[in-house]
């Protein structure tokens, strides 16, 4: 993890990806490095989610280069469950396992695929709990906590497992409006502790807060590339003009 | 489930429904003429003896009965769920044992037999299908992972195996290996011929049921898994198939019971257990009704235990999910 600037721990190139004849994503470059903190947006259907769940192989791509910190991700590649273990992701619905307690959440990961004892686990689990401040729901289960609850316990399950980085697919869109704040103060909270984040929200406050840089996606491409003040106050594209000024309105 | 919040009238309450009740239940009376037994005797200082009552002590016999029947409907509504399930049991109980005094049973004869019937028919019973259930549990478990998987081969074998078994009626099956085997070279014992029956079939079944469980888990959970690291067997055991399981149990408790009652289809190939004893013992005396009923009930117990078992088992699982 000693990656420089120069040494981009995500990297892709001339990446494309079809499902049957759609072509979800054509002909993306990007490259991101460590520390650095990305958002995603544009339009439903522009493939912003399928970029980011092929960084962790959910899907597969067809053709162009992708490599997550100096390992080739590729349909042949050994080992793909260590490049997930390193890699978090936080889903739109949470998907946290309903029949475990909060801490079975977060320990099942680290005990079953890292090989650690249940002491350990449950030490680094509480630890992330008390960082999402839900660390009093411990042992209940995921269907007694409120949508907020849910997706703070999603984050702290996936930092359980020490990933270089988290991808974050649509975190707050799921969610009731009042509690949207309290996941994405996590997510502040997060990238001021230097995490590498790459995630896709419409949470343009949030962007503009911590963002490095906003990325712009439409009909499969990326269509605009820049820092969040640039990006916000003078788009280039007619697209994203047009895109903002839709979400922007209300 | 919902259940709604809306309280109907009770059926049981409105005149109309009860006058067509005890309508029905008088003319059934009627044709099944109850005046010559024990309700004819008991009327006898109304119409006379039940020998020369005639139609006069039908009709009244078929007007008391059907009375009684609206009657015993109409006081039963009035009592809350619990108390109406069990009153309903008893009673159907009570009917069913009056029908098997009817045949004028040898209790005597029962109790000389049933103690060999339990320690050799029913042993042997349990004993093939504890086994059978065991070994169609751990079959249907590989079966639906193969029918799950990308590999044409495990796919292949699982969905012909399925096919098959489900295919053919199980005496077939009991009939094949137990006479097929040796004409293959492999000599095999009526009882581990009928466990093998008895396993690959239910097993067949179970794979499917196993294989909907598994696929009614949302695709959700899975990608959750797959992206904390999870390989294949670790996701399976810990995350897919513990969520499975409340689904799974419902059938394949079904399953369990119904496997239970067709271990009785090894007693064609001469495995003395519940059934061939409730068929051989009585045989010699005339005393067939008496082992039949005897054995009946056993079964019926025994799948009475395997349903208990089952709702405590639901009931686990739902306390664990739900809040």
């Amino acid at each position: 993890m000693s990656n420089t600037a120069t040494n981009p721990i995500i990297e892709i190139k001339d990446l494309n990806k079809w499902y049957g004849d759609f072509h979800a994503l054509t002909d993306i470059n990007l490259s991101v490095n460590l520390g650095e903190r990305i958002v995603i947006c544009g339009p439903s259907g522009s493939g912003k989610s399928t970029l980011i769940r092929c960084i962790n192989r959910l899907e597969a791509h067809q053709k162009g280069l992708l490599q997550v910190d100096g390992i080739e991700v590729h349909d042949r590649m050994k080992n793909v469950e260590k490049l997930r273990a390193d890699v978090g992701m936080v889903f739109q619905h949470f998907n946290l396992f309903p029949h475990m307690t909060i801490l079975d959440n977060c320990t099942a990961a680290p005990r079953y695929v890292l090989g650690q004892d249940q002491q350990t686990a449950e030490a680094k689990a509480m630890e992330l709990l008390e960082r999402v401040k839900i660390p009093q729901q411990a042992n209940k289960f995921p269907s007694q906590l409120s949508g907020g609850q849910q997706q703070r316990v999603a984050i702290a399950r996936s930092l359980c497992m020490d990933p270089s980085i988290m991808l974050f697919d649509e975190p707050t869109s799921a969610l009731d409006p009042e509690m949207v704040s309290e996941v994405l103060d996590t997510m502040v909270d997060l990238a001021q502790s230097g995490m590498t984040m790459l995630g896709v929200t419409h949470e343009m406050g949030f962007a503009r807060k911590v963002a490095d840089r906003v990325i712009f996606m439409d009909e499969g491409k990326i269509v605009e590339e820049n820092d969040p003040e640039t990006f916000f106050t003078k788009p280039k594209h007619p697209r994203t003009i047009d895109f903002l000024s839709q979400i922007l309105q209300h | 489930m919902y259940q709604d919040t809306v309280v109907e009238d009770k059926l049981l309450h409105k005149p109309a429904f009860l006058a067509g009740l005890f309508a029905i239940a008088f003319i059934v009376a009627y044709y099944m003429d109850f005046s010559q037994g024990l309700i004819g005797h008991l009327l006898s200082p109304v119409h006379g003896t039940p020998e020369e009552s005639g139609v006069l002590g039908r009709f009244n016999s078929a007007f008391f009965v059907a009375l009684l029947f609206t009657l015993n409907l109409f006081a039963i509504s009035f009592l809350p769920f619990r108390q109406q399930v069990l009153v309903v049991w008893l009673e159907l109980l009570a009917l069913f044992l009056g029908f098997f005094f009817t045949f004028d049973l040898s209790m005597e004869f029962i109790q000389k037999k049933i103690w060999f019937m339990i320690s050799k028919g029913l042993a042997t019973t349990l004993y093939i299908s504890a086994i059978s259930i065991t070994i169609a549990t751990v079959l249907a478990l590989i079966g639906a992972v193969a029918k799950l998987s990308s590999n044409g081969f495990a796919y292949g074998i699982a969905s012909f195996y399925t096919s098959f078994f489900r295919g053919v009626p199980l005496l077939m099956q009991v009939y094949l290996i137990y006479l097929g085997m040796p004409q293959m070279g492999f000599v095999i014992d009526a009882v581990p011929a009928g466990i093998l029956a008895l396993s690959l079939c239910y097993g067949a079944y179970m794979t499917e049921i196993f294989r909907a469980g598994i696929q009614s888990i949302g695709q959700g959970q899975w990608e959750g898994a797959r992206a904390l690291g999870f390989g294949f067997g670790q996701m399976m055991r810990r995350i897919i198939l513990p969520q499975s399981i409340p689904l799974i149990i419902p059938p394949t408790g079904n399953q369990f019971i119904a496997m239970l009652k067709d271990s009785t289809l090894v007693s064609t190939i001469g495995v003395i257990e519940l059934m061939f004893l409730a068929r051989t013992l009585g045989n010699k005396t005339f005393n067939h009704m008496e082992m039949l009923i005897t054995a009946a009930l056993i079964y019926w117990l025994l799948s009475i235990v395997l349903e208990v078992i089952q709702s405590r088992i639901e009931r686990h699982y739902k306390q664990s999910t739900s809040r």
